[in-house]
Formats: structure tokens, C-alpha cells, sequence
């Protein structure tokens, strides 16, 4: 049985950047940083190639899913470059400014367009940080959620999946009959780098955009008129300072437990 | 008053340290309902811990078919109470697990969510720290219950006497509700260090430590101090560490009264994780590394002379 596969993708202000919230509406001040891959969901795409591969010639598939403005094409070349199938675009000035509520709601519709077997998700978008996309997705579907995976095992026919979640003192292993929604965790594998060859297939490979309407929602319920929670107001803090900064000359440890007796600390 | 209420994180009947902080909170806006799921929620002493940090009930949802999935069984003990009793807010640890039933709950309920919050303020305003610190947000939920999910080590727990009365509370699941089954819980960590997003001390190594072994040196002087263990990325794709020690933009985020970097240069990504804690320590043999420009005290040197050395004062001077 031929599995698809979702790999879910965003586009994020590279993380080497200072990052910072605009005064206007306080949302993400995306033009001052480098668009990347949320470099989490290279693990995603990793993830859902191998199934694939462990799947043989089978007609199994990678379709990558993404929401972002008209740039964030660049991001599905790059996801297609690593040897997805093809992708959706959801795209929508009307989605500027959506919250996680809002953006889980317009990623299911996404989902609801296509047939596929598992959904895979990076942990957490190195911009929002909130980790709770796949789980709103799973609430949505009414499907279970094996997240925070560092291993994912796909048993094609007893049509199920078995993750090793990540726990604070080791892991869980959690495992749910398919359609799965999973997230990985960056331990989970080494994301490959596309070839030329990729690279230039990912051109020719087929690229679906979705806008509001065609996901048949609300535009209402999308974008920051329709978030759920809002900001009232942000400040810049001054950046942290350095203190006292000295060079061992054998007393280093010393003057350290000094430091901290001072601080009592100790 | 009005009721908020509060997801317990215990284990087995002690309440994990975070969920004294979230009471605290939650009676400084309203009157906190405590909510406990799984084995070891009716424990009288967990209770009785419970009351002491201001609970004036106790919900508790003791079956072990509560946590024999992940998540969304307690999304249904929290919806169902959501339901009863129209609390003014629900507050949950800013935990991997957390934050997820945060989100399901979210959606399941029609509400608002807020992730990682470091305090909050009158009218169920929360506070975020964000962007390594560097940016404070002070946001509200505008639609539904407020769902806020708030750090670990963010307030300071204050003990103040609740009625703590409890509650028992029974849950039907739904069939999904379960779907995601935990076939078994593997336990790695070495036992005996407090949890790293709790702790109050944090002694973390970096690619310098250079080697699995070298993490020993770490250990040592983490355990003295009392302290958790954390790493830098480079340490965790080594494998000189386990990942779920990773501190960091994608790992966990601290904020600890001390925090000592070994060997760690103090990348903008690692400083996304420590960068607000309390005081900060740094021990690198690069005069020029950035995590100097965040440490209030920095030591250029080799960390393989110093940290031996430094755990050795530190046993002698406790005593
Ligand atoms: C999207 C993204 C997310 C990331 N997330 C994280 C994250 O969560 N956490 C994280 O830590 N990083 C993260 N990183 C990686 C980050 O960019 C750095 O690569 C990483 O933090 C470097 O780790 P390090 O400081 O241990 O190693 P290095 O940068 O290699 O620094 C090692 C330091 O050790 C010092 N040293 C070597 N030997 C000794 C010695 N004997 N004594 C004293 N000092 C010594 C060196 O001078 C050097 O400063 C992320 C990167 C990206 C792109």
C-alpha cells in the first residue's frame, strides 16, 4: 500500500538574527532577517523522505504543505530540492498576522484537500517557539498525535506508527493506528543536502496554491482581526550586559567561588 | 472570587516545584482549583502540599486511563471542568507536554492560548520574554477562557493556606482521546539532579567539554552545587550529552538564579535558552567568545583545570 506523506513547512526569519516586533501591528518583523526553512522542519522532510524510501518504488509520496506570503515559494523549492514529491501553497494576504489557533485551523483544511497517511511536523518554528501547531491539527482531525518523536516507525501493513517521545528523563513509546499527525525533534536524523539534480527537478515538480477561499474558511476566523488573543503592548529591553571578565592564572576557580559567596550563592 | 484553574504536574503524588509557582500565581488573581490526573491524584499529602500553596480545590482524576495516552485525556478532564465550573483562567507549566494540551485545549474549548509566559499581571494580562530576552510582550486572550502556559522558575512560590477541598472527578474518553497509547515509558536520566527547567542552578558544557567523558567534570560540579546539567547543541550532536538536555532556541529554555557555561561560545541560538538567567558564569579558553558579553563573571581558561578545581571549593567551602 503506496503511503503519502505531508511534510509541514515554514518559512522563518533566519535564526543567526536579532529578531523584533513592529510597531504597527506587533507582529514579527519578518523583512529584517533572511527567510530560511525553519531549519526544525528540514528534520520533518528527512523524516518523511526515509518513510518514503523504506517504502520502496511503491508510488508512495512527500507532498510539502505550507502557509506563507508569495516568498515562502522559495522555502517548497527548497523542501522539493530535498526530494519531495510536490507541494501546496496556502497563500492569502487575508492569513497575514494568524495566530496558532487560526493558522491550525487553515492547515487542516489544507489537509482535508489531499489523501494522506501521516502528517509530519517540525517541534517548534524557530520564530513563534509555541510548539502547538501539530497538536491543534490532531484536535482538529479527531487523529492521534505521536509528537516530540526522535524516532518514527511506520508499520506499512498493520497501518500504524510507533514514536520514542521525547520525555525530561528519557521517552515514551507511543504508538496510534494511521492517519497520524507527528512532530520530530532534531535528534531524530541528518536532513540531507538536495543535489544538483534535486535542485533542478524541484523547478518542474508540482506546485498547488490555496487561498482562503478555496480552503472554504471564514475570512473572519483567519489572520490578526481573527487571533484569538492579541498583543497590548511590547518593549525593547536593554540588551544584557557583561560583568567582570578575568584570566585564570591558576586561581580561577577560586575567584569564581569568591564570586558566588559574594552573590550567596554559596 | 473567581476560579482559575490549574494543571498539577506531580509525580506519583509529589507536585512537581512548577506547580507551586503556577498556585501562587493563580491566587494572586483568583481563587485556584487545583487539577490532578492520573495514579497517586488522590494522595492525601499531595493534597494536603497542595492546599498549602493556596488550592481551594482539589480536582482530582486518579485513573490510570487518564495517562495511558498522551495529551488529550487530560484535554478532556480540563474541557469537562472547563464546562462545569466557567473558570476566569486555566493555567498549565510551559512544558513540552504542557504546551500541548494548552493548544488541544485551545481548540477544543473555543479559546484563546498563550505559550511560556513569565508572569501575570491584572486583568489575566500575560507576560512573555522573548527573542532571548531581549523583547518583553504583554498579551491578553480576547476570545474564550484564557489558556496560559507559564515557565517554570518565572515566579517566585509563596505559600498561602487554601481550603482544599477535593473533588473527585470522573471522565468519559472519547475513543480518539486515547488513540495515541503509551506502550512503555523508558527512564535514561540519572536520577538524583533536579529537572533542568526547574532548577535553580544550571551547569552546562559545550562543545569543549569535548567528549562524553568529559561530561563527568560537569556532572561533578553540577552535583555539588546542587544543580542540573544542561548542554549546548554542539555537546548534544556530538553525543557527549542526551538531547533533552539541550538548552537553546530548539532546546529548553532556563532561567535559573546561576548558570555556568563551559566550554559553550555563547551563539545567539544557545543564548536564546539561558540568556535570562539570574547570574551567569562563563568559563571558555577564548578570551574573545560572545558569551563573555552576557556573563557577570568570565574566566578565560581552560575549563579541564577549572572545573575541577571549582568543585573541589565549592565541597570544601559548604563544609
Ligand atoms: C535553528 C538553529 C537552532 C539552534 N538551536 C540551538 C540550541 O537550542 N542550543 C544551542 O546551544 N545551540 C543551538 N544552535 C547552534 C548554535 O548556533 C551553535 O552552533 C552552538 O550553540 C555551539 O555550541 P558550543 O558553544 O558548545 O560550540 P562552539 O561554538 O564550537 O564553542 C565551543 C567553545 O568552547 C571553547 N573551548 C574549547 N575547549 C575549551 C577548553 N578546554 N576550556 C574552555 N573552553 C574551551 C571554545 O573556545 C569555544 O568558544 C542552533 C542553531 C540553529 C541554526
Amino acid at each position: 500500500m503506496p503511503l503519502t506523506i505531508v511534510a509541514c513547512v515554514k518559512q522563518v526569519p533566519d535564526s543567526w538574527a536579532e529578531k523584533r516586533l513592529l510597531d504597527i501591528d506587533s507582529t514579527l518583523d519578518r523583512e529584517s532577517a533572511d527567510p530560511v526553512l525553519n531549519e526544525l522542519d528540514e528534520y520533518a522532510i528527512e523524516e518523511a523522505l526515509r518513510i518514503r524510501e523504506a517504502q520502496g518504488e511503491d508510488g508512495s509520496e512527500v507532498v510539502v504543505l505550507c502557509m506563507g506570503p508569495e516568498r515562502a515559494t522559495d522555502t517548497i523549492r527548497k523542501a522539493l530540492s530535498m526530494g519531495a514529491d510536490r507541494a501546496i501553497h496556502v497563500v492569502d494576504d487575508q492569513l497575514h498576522g494568524s495566530d496558532a489557533v487560526a493558522t491550525s485551523a487553515a492547515l487542516t483544511r489544507a489537509l482535508g484537500t489531499t489523501q494522506w497517511d501521516l502528517a509530519v511536523f517540525g517541534s517548534e518554528s524557530t520564530d513563534a517557539r509555541m510548539s502547538v501547531v501539530p497538536a491543534m491539527v490532531a484536535e482538529r482531525l479527531a487523529l492521534p498525535q505521536l509528537t516530540f518523536a526522535q524516532k518514527v516507525e511506520v508499520d506499512t501493513a498493520g497501518r500504524s506508527a510507533t514514536v520514542h517521545r521525547q520525555t525530561d528523563d528519557g521517552y515514551d513509546i507511543v504508538s496510534a493506528a494511521l492517519p497520524v499527525v507527528i512532530s520530530v525533534v532534531e535528534k531524530i536524523n541528518e536532513p540531507r543536502y538536495p543535489s544538483f539534480k534535486n535542485i533542478m527537478a524541484a523547478k518542474k515538480k508540482p506546485l498547488e496554491t490555496l487561498d482562503v477561499a478555496a480552503l472554504g474558511l471564514d475570512p473572519a476566523e483567519v489572520g490578526l482581526a481573527g487571533a484569538w488573543s492579541a498583543v497590548e503592548a511590547f518593549e525593547q529591553r536593554p540588551p544584557r550586559q557583561g560583568g567582570v571578565k578575568i584570566t585564570d592564572e591558576g586561581d580561577g576557580a577560586t575567584k569564581i567561588a569568591d564570586y558566588l559567596v559574594g552573590q550567596k550563592m554559596l | 472570587m473567581s476560579e482559575i484553574l490549574v494543571l498539577v504536574e506531580h509525580d506519583g503524588g509529589a507536585a512537581k516545584k512548577v506547580s507551586h509557582e503556577l498556585l501562587t500565581l493563580a491566587s494572586r488573581h483568583g481563587e485556584p482549583g487545583a487539577v490532578v490526573v492520573g495514579p497517586g491524584a488522590d494522595d492525601a499529602g499531595l493534597a494536603a502540599d497542595l492546599a498549602r500553596f493556596g488550592a481551594a480545590r482539589i480536582y482530582t482524576a486518579p485513573d490510570a486511563a487518564l495517562v495511558s495516552a498522551i495529551v488529550a485525556p487530560k484535554v478532556a478532564v480540563l474541557a469537562q471542568l472547563m464546562a462545569e465550573r466557567s473558570p476566569a483562567a486555566v493555567l498549565i507549566a510551559s512544558t513540552a507536554e504542557g504546551k500541548e494540551i494548552a493548544g488541544r485545549l485551545a481548540v477544543r474549548t473555543g479559546s484563546g492560548v498563550i505559550t511560556d509566559a513569565v508572569d501575570i499581571d491584572a486583568g489575566l494580562t500575560a507576560v512573555q520574554s522573548v527573542f532571548g530576552g531581549s523583547t518583553v510582550v504583554r498579551s491578553r486572550v480576547t476570545t474564550g477562557t484564557p489558556i496560559v502556559t507559564v515557565r517554570p522558575n518565572a515566579t517566585a512560590q509563596q505559600e498561602s493556606a487554601g481550603a482544599g477541598e477535593v473533588v473527585a472527578v470522573s471522565v468519559e474518553l472519547a475513543a480518539t482521546d486515547t488513540a495515541a497509547a503509551v506502550v512503555e515509558h523508558v527512564v535514561q536520566a540519572k536520577g538524583g539532579r533536579p529537572e533542568l527547567a526547574e532548577a535553580a542552578i544550571v551547569v552546562s558544557g559545550g562543545r569543549g567539554v569535548g567528549s562524553a567523558e568529559g561530561f563527568d567534570l560537569v556532572e561533578r560540579l553540577a552535583d555539588a552545587l546542587g544543580g542540573a546539567v544542561g548542554a549546548s547543541r554542539a555537546a548534544t550532536d556530538a553525543g557527549f550529552y542526551p538531547h533533552q538536555y539541550q538548552v537553546g532556541q530548539t532546546g529548553k529554555t532556563v532561567s535559573p538564579q546561576l548558570y555556568i557555561a563551559l566550554g559553550i561560545s555563547g551563539a545567539i541560538q544557545h543564548r536564546a535558552g539561558m540568556q535570562t538567567s539570574k547570574t551567569i558564569v562563563a568559563v571558555n579558553k577564548d578570551a574573545e567568545a560572545p558569551i563573555f558579553d552576557l556573563a557577570d563573571f568570565g574566566v578565560v581558561g581552560d575549563l579541564f583545570a577549572i572545573a575541577p578545581q571549582l568543585t573541589e571549593q565549592v565541597e570544601s567551602r559548604k563544609g
